[in-house]
């Protein structure tokens, strides 16, 4: 199984390609366009800033990723990665998402610790291959200061003062806030999932 | 719901866990790799290295004591010790950490937090404070910021710093009270509170962990976010597993391992 991961400088993506390869994966990790035009299968990490996602255009990558997702390819972002499948994001509005989903992300409002950090449970709202056998309740590791929010294509919640998105998917095009990577037995359950998702 | 995490921590000399008093009168623990795969096992919900090796040829097996316990771990991990430039922490990131702790290095340079923080992002910067009550004026208020595993005082005062911290970019701080590390006797309830309230970013509360009492109340009354201990799962005193199940039933939000 064949997965490429996208370097955009944001973040550390050591755990994320450990967790893919300790599951079988064949990683190759590039910030080039032509490379990431033949994904058979992509994950879009990201910890840190919503801006860091300006790289994605400077280096041509949004548009082989665009390309990706309309060629069916299995496509999977992580936190940030997350975010820019919507809109936007208040963190920073003069960098678009790639608008696959409706709505922005903003700011968890004051009153309580920011960043989000630690274990959250998720809610499952409805079935879907991403979170097949996660069980309602199940907790995965979360840390982010910024919501994505929820729709029709949200799978699972999680709460911190508000509900939000934890997992997202639309047909190839699926997201995870949290860290699958981090996230135990869970998180790996996600991944293998995602490795599974059947690919044209 | 979001649980309160037990964070497990590997003190770590020349590639062994080791554990002591205070700082002094070190043992030998095990090997950092396997305690940290038994205490994930065992439900912590993160693991952090602290390397208080001494000698600069002993720091150069930091990086491979990383790689290796990384390996096998499949939640969050945090390693401090000895870090004193983006650089530095560049390699212990590439080694496999998700996060580091800075301590004296942050204290001599506070510009190193937001460099570390631009780089990673902020959720990746910790910033361990070791204080101890004042002697003078309000003991916990006052409490003081010390260095060198709480033998040099800084002249500053813990809930300034950590301020100063959260201003300049750190994801958590890791407070330590140096009055309590080691003593299994309770953690400092009041001077985590102080701290905790006195910031927006999420306080880890480490020193004095002996009971599953100590830990409720270092949650209820020191209104920690997470909390931290290192001797007693590693002689067998409490294992995770145990010490989440008895904090549940008092009321705590726990991820208990499936």
């Amino acid at each position: 199984m064949r997965v490429t991961v996208i370097d955009y400088r944001a973040g550390n993506l050591t755990s994320v390609v450990k967790a893919l390869r300790s599951l079988g994966a064949e990683v190759l990790v590039t910030e080039d366009p032509e490379v990431a035009r033949n994904a058979e299968r992509m994950v879009l990490p990201g910890v840190g800033h919503f801006a860091a996602t300006r790289r994605l255009e400077e280096t041509g990558i949004r548009a082989a990723v665009e390309d990706a997702i309309a060629r069916q390819v299995p496509f999977l972002g992580i936190c940030v990665g997350l975010q820019w499948l919507f809109a936007g994001s208040s963190e920073a509005p003069d960098c678009t998402g790639i608008g696959a989903l409706s709505g922005s992300c903003q700011r968890f409002a004051p009153g309580r610790k920011v960043p989000h950090v630690g274990w959250n449970s998720l809610s499952i709202r409805q079935n879907s291959r991403l979170l097949a056998g996660i069980a309602e309740g199940g907790f995965a590791y979360f840390t982010h200061s910024y919501w994505a929010p929820v729709g029709v294509e949200t799978v699972a919640t999680a709460n911190y003062g508000e509900p939000f998105s934890a997992a997202v998917e639309r047909g190839n095009v699926m997201g995870v806030q949290f860290h699958p990577e981090k996230s135990g037995e869970t998180g790996l359950k996600v991944l293998r999932n995602f490795l599974e998702f059947p690919s044209c | 719901m979001l649980t309160k995490r037990i964070i497990a921590c590997l003190d770590v000399r020349d590639g062994r866990v080791v554990k002591g008093v205070q700082f002094v009168d070190l043992v030998d623990a095990g090997d950092p790799a396997e305690l940290a795969a038994r205490h994930a096992a065992s439900g912590a919900d993160e693991i952090v290295l602290l390397d208080i090796t001494a000698t600069h040829e002993g720091r150069g097996t930091l990086l491979e004591t990383v790689r290796r316990t990384a390996q096998r771990l499949f939640v969050p991990f945090t390693v401090g010790g000895g870090i004193r430039s983006a650089d530095e922490a560049a390699a212990v990131f590439d080694a496999g950490a998700d996060k580091i702790s800075i301590n004296s290095a942050a204290l001599t340079r506070p510009e190193l937090i937001g460099e570390i923080g631009a780089q990673f992002g902020a959720q990746a910067v910790v910033v361990a404070i070791d204080a101890r009550r004042a002697t003078e004026g309000d003991p916990v208020a006052d409490a003081q910021v010390y260095i060198a595993g709480g033998r040099k005082p800084t002249g500053r005062r813990a809930i300034e710093w950590a301020r100063e911290a959260e201003s300049r970019g750190a994801g958590e701080i890791l407070l330590t009270s140096m009055d309590s590390d080691g003593t299994r006797a309770g953690f400092d309830c009041e001077l985590t509170a102080a701290v905790s309230e006195a910031v927006q970013i999420p306080v880890i509360a480490s020193g004095g962990a002996g009971t599953a009492q100590h830990f409720t109340r270092v949650f209820c009354e020191g209104k920690a976010d997470a909390a931290l201990a290192a001797s007693i799962f590693h002689f067998g005193i409490a294992d995770v597993r145990s010490l989440k199940e008895a904090l549940r039933r008092d009321g705590i939000p726990m991820r208990l391992p499936c």
